[in-house]
């Protein structure tokens, strides 16, 4: 068993340390104050390649595994969780549905564009009335000819308006489970209205909006797998965005970390630096067990996917693990920090604000705990996939194609 | 049309150094590429850009150097190449220069670019020196590469010194170093790393170059700490602004900084 | 005992660098003994007026060149001329001032008469004729005592780092011109512009620094003009009336106007202000920094400054760390306040 990077998955790995110290790490916290997300930033994701980091060559991406994007993540949220929520929605929840489910067609219509850069995309799940409760979604689908008719609202959906591509899922009949369809939606369609919402706790330097569907229309060449099958492709997407959100955790449990290293170093109280005190070496040594056990726990999930194994089980144990840790962290972080730690002149109140969300989206910590509960007993076993993720072949996801 | 880039493999510059029984260290920290090197590798890219041509980059160093080399081949140059010889463990810029030289030579490079100087000994003179032993122009300290003909073999430079910027042509080939007000380097690209990862390096030995080991000038007979200032910081307080800015010059005044 | 020193006098179209002086000056100490001589080298424009400056800083004599081919400083024909007089001479040591120029110098002639260099040393001892020198490396962070094992031996001397220079305008000693080692034909390089910035002290010769630091944009107090939608134009034109504010400070002082890297990167001062590893490493009598909280990249480059005066707002800011004296405050009224008692107190 080789616990160690690869040279390239290092080099990843610096590279986009890089690009957040230099250009993100300097100006997020004025975003964050101004409740906005910089126009720069997806943007530069774009260019830089990251948008397609764990995409097939053919299919426009980089070509590189979900190691790989597990890495990346872990990075982005080491600088703002916001940047790994790009990540989460555009590459997990999207993107990666349309490897696994997509026809050779709808990947060469829209995934190739969203690896690229060339489009950004969403997931639209989550409704005003239905959040955990998936089954509970009343947004509808009814098949008309060749085409869908879309109608409904979703709330809680990143990159809403910044993104031009979403993938939804609605009802297609009255079926709780089986009645669920995804569709794949370019949001310039008429009838479609997007909006922000303000005033949320963390998540500031983001975006974070609402999707309203009024009669319209898609062709039936926009449905994403079969009719019916919408419960269990949501299912999957989760897999992959619930991936990014215990990677990017564990890159928040490690800024916190830092964080207060440095101020345990820097802050003298009684004579002595603080790092001198037990109490808060107490707090350090809990966040260095946090982050080691919450990276092997993503990275374990990461190889899992890579060798083509189905990880339901140990995602969501990493993502739980992962955020409840990371808020636990964040806490701490502010308390080594003491009063300062409650002023946004230093970076441990964002994380905490931030921390939070992820304790609630891609499934809450009660449903992981759930799911683990039931796994443990029996009560829960995961049936195959028509389709499943496909295993990283290094030859294949390279070649041109 | 060739162009090489000399990289060096360095501590990292937020690295707490030490000495310890007369060695340097530097704990935990990572070995990376100089960072003037890496606007030097910017600027040898954006000529082959520009103008076309093949990137080189080379270090002279032990195998770690193969890192920054990596870095170099990732950041989009054609290839590296490893300059390594037991026979010359520790040289001074005198003896890089002379190795570099012969490399310079050995590959038929028009131009040769360095970082304006290495953050370990901080010398900046390998540059100046190698372009002497070739007989080449030495522009140091670019700021700007206004203009490059291969046919008429010239270049055109700003360079950054005390003044402001020195305006100068050179005949090709050239030496060049970098300075900062070069631009931002770029990023390594995600298919640069792919192609790093895989790439092989070569290593020339000093026969490969055709020269003997050259002769060391410069000694270190010691390395120590700095003593550590004594500062007692005075914070100066006062109800107003005023009071506490006539408390301050009353202090710089005794102190005779003033 | 170090009998012989050429001394490089380094200046900018005939306008000497005060560091020339300490080099000379340094020179004059080392080889003090009654042996001991000190050679000038200037070559270029007004070379004959630097001539009689440099031998009342200490040279014993001058050698001058003001040929056309040195109008323009280039390193090559400097660098030839200085090994043939180095040839001739057959000194112990040159010394060279820590510029962009006698840096390169320095470099070339030691290739030229197969010899090493000390390059920005801040201290020489004279073990029996032996120049033992102290310099930094890694950024200060640690120290090294270095020698040249050759004749001669070629030292760059860091700026400020000697003492000051004394003038004594009794001294005198004989000015000779020499003739150029290469002729115009043989030089591979021509110089055709220059772009300076006109009477603004340098940071290499200040006594005093005032820099700038990311702070001098906070003044939220300040409405830009309303032609500036952009929120980072706003953030700039800030940073501007601040380090205008800052500049004012300097100007009254007498000193140069420095900056931290964040203010550079940000996009408020032009990086020649930059002080800093990766900036310009200066070592005045008095640094005052404004705004600035004091990464290790910046102390890097002014920790060894004789007083170093700290204004910040954050009483955590490492720079209080390193300064004699702070002031935990609003920038925006204690640089004002400064800037009127040093008027009043210079008579300004």
């Amino acid at each position: 068993m080789d616990f160690h990077l690869s040279e390239e998955h290092r080099m990843v790995q610096n590279m986009v340390r890089e690009f957040t110290q230099k250009e993100v790490i300097p100006v997020i916290k004025e975003w964050d104050r101004r409740q906005e997300m910089a126009p720069f930033i997806l943007p530069r994701m774009a260019e830089l390649g990251i948008l397609g980091i764990n995409i097939p060559v053919r299919y426009g991406g980089q070509g590189f595994d979900y190691l790989a994007l597990g890495l990346v993540c872990e990075e982005l949220e080491a600088a703002d969780s916001t940047l790994r929520v790009v990540m989460s929605v555009h590459m997990g929840l999207n993107s990666m549905a349309l490897l696994q489910w997509g026809t050779e067609e709808q990947k060469k219509k829209f995934l190739v564009p969203q690896a690229k850069g060339e489009k950004a995309a969403c997931f639209g799940l989550t409704e005003p009335g239905a959040g955990s409760d998936v089954a509970g979604i009343k947004g509808t689908a009814k098949r008309v000819g060749d085409e869908y008719v879309l109608n409904g609202e979703k709330m809680w959906i990143s990159l809403a308006t910044k993104a031009q591509h979403a993938l939804v899922v609605l009802r297609t009949a009255e079926d709780p489970h089986e009645g669920l369809t995804a569709f794949i939606l370019e949001l310039d369609r008429k009838g479609v209205k997007t909006g922000d919402i303000h005033g949320k706790l963390g998540m500031r330097a983001g975006s974070t909006g609402w999707i309203s569907m009024t009669d319209v229309h898609i062709p039936a060449g926009n449905r994403l797998g079969e009719e019916g099958e919408g419960f269990k492709i949501a299912m999957s997407c989760l897999d992959n965005g619930r991936y990014t959100v215990a990677a990017g955790a564990t890159g928040l449990i490690r800024a916190c970390l830092e964080a207060s290293v440095k101020y345990a170093h820097g802050r003298t109280a009684f004579n002595r630096e603080i790092g001198q005190f037990q109490l808060v070496q107490q707090k350090i040594a809990y966040m260095v067990q946090s982050y080691e056990a919450a990276r092997l726990l993503y990275l374990r999930a990461g190889w899992m996917k890579n060798q083509g194994e189905r990880n339901t089980r140990e995602t969501s144990l990493a993502k739980w693990f992962a955020t409840d840790a990371s808020f636990d962290a964040a806490s701490e972080a502010i308390q080594v920090h003491g009063a300062y730690g409650f002023s946004d002149e230093y970076d441990v109140e964002r994380y905490l604000r931030n921390s939070k969300g992820a304790v609630i989206y891609e499934g809450t910590s009660e449903i992981h705990q759930l799911m683990q509960a039931g796994y443990a007993l029996g009560y829960r076993e995961d049936a195959d996939l028509r389709c499943e993720l496909p295993s990283y072949d290094a030859e294949f996801w390279q070649a041109a194609g | 049309m060739k162009i090489a880039v000399f990289v060096k493999q360095v501590p990292d510059s937020a690295a707490k150094m030490a000495v310890d029984n007369g060695t340097v260290t530097w704990g935990e920290a990572p070995l990376v590429i100089n960072p003037w090197d890496e606007y030097a590798v910017e600027a040898a890219l954006v000529l082959a850009e520009k103008y076309g041509g093949e990137v080189s980059a080379l270090s002279l160093g032990g195998e770690s150097a193969k890192e920054a080399l990596k870095h170099a081949l990732a950041m989009g140059c054609g290839e590296a190449i490893l300059i390594s010889d037991p026979a010359i463990p520790s040289p001074d810029a005198g003896a890089t220069a002379r190795i570099l030289a012969a490399a310079a030579t050995k590959l038929g490079v028009y131009l040769a670019i360095f970082g304006k100087q290495a953050i370990d000994a901080d010398t900046g003179l390998t540059a100046p020196m190698t372009a002497r032993l070739l007989g080449w122009p030495s522009l140091t300290l670019v700021a700007a590469i206004t203009q490059l003909d291969a046919v008429a073999k010239s270049i055109r430079v700003e360079r950054g010194i005390e003044e402001g910027r020195q305006v100068v042509e050179g005949k090709l080939p050239a030496i060049l170093s970098i300075g900062k007000d070069f631009g931002e380097p770029r990023y390594p690209s995600f298919m640069g790393i792919r192609k790093a990862s895989k790439a092989e390096i070569p290593t020339w030995s000093l026969a490969e170059l055709g020269i003997p080991a050259p002769e060391i000038k410069v000694s270190w007979p010691e390395i120590f700490s700095p003593p550590p200032r004594e500062v007692s910081g005075d914070l100066i307080t006062g109800d107003s602004a005023e009071e506490i800015a006539s408390k301050l010059v009353d202090k710089l005044l005794a102190a005779g900084v003033l | 005992m170090a009998g012989n020193i050429l001394a490089y006098v380094d200046h900018f179209k005939g306008r000497p660098l005060q560091a020339s002086w300490e080099v000379v000056s340094a020179a004059r100490k080392l080889a003090a003994e009654p042996d001991g001589r000190v050679t000038a080298l200037i070559f270029g424009p007004e070379a004959e007026k630097m001539a009689q400056a440099s031998i009342h800083y200490g040279a014993d004599e001058a050698l001058i060149c003001e040929d056309a081919s040195l109008a323009d400083y280039r390193p090559e024909p400097i660098a030839a001329l200085i090994s043939k007089i180095g040839k001739e001479h057959q000194p112990d040591a040159i010394f060279f001032t820590t510029s962009t120029r006698g840096r390169e110098l320095a470099a070339m002639v030691a290739i030229d008469l197969d010899s090493g260099v000390l390059p920005d040393v801040i201290n020489i001892e004279n073990q029996g004729g032996k120049l033992v020198a102290t310099r930094p490396i890694y950024a200060g962070k640690l120290l090294a005592k270095v020698e040249c094992r050759s004749k001669p031996q070629l030292l760059t001397l860091r700026v400020r780092a000697f003492g000051k220079p004394v003038e004594d305008s009794s001294r005198s000693g004989k000015v000779t011109k020499v003739a150029t080692a290469l002729g115009e034909t043989q030089l591979a390089t021509k110089v055709v512009d220059y772009a300076t910035v006109e009477g603004r002290v340098s940071l290499g010769d200040a006594a005093i620094i005032v820099s700038g630091g990311r702070g001098t944009s906070n003044n939220l107090t300040l409405t830009p003009p309303a032609e500036i939608t952009d929120e980072k134009q706003k953030e700039i034109w800030r940073a501007q009336q601040g380090f205008r504010m800052v500049g004012e400070l300097a100007q009254v002082l007498g000193g140069a106007l420095g900056a931290s890297r964040a203010a550079v990167d940000a996009g408020y001062v032009p990086y020649d202000h930059q002080v800093g590893q990766t900036g310009k490493v200066v070592s005045p009598d008095l640094y005052v920094a404004v705004g600035i909280s004091g990464a290790i990249q910046h102390l890097a480059g002014m920790r060894t400054s004789k007083v170093i005066v700290a204004i910040n707002k954050d009483p955590d800011a490492p720079i209080f760390g390193v300064a004699r004296y702070g002031v935990v405050g609003d920038l925006f009224e204690i640089v004002p306040a400064l800037t009127k008692v040093l008027k009043e107190r210079l008579h300004k």
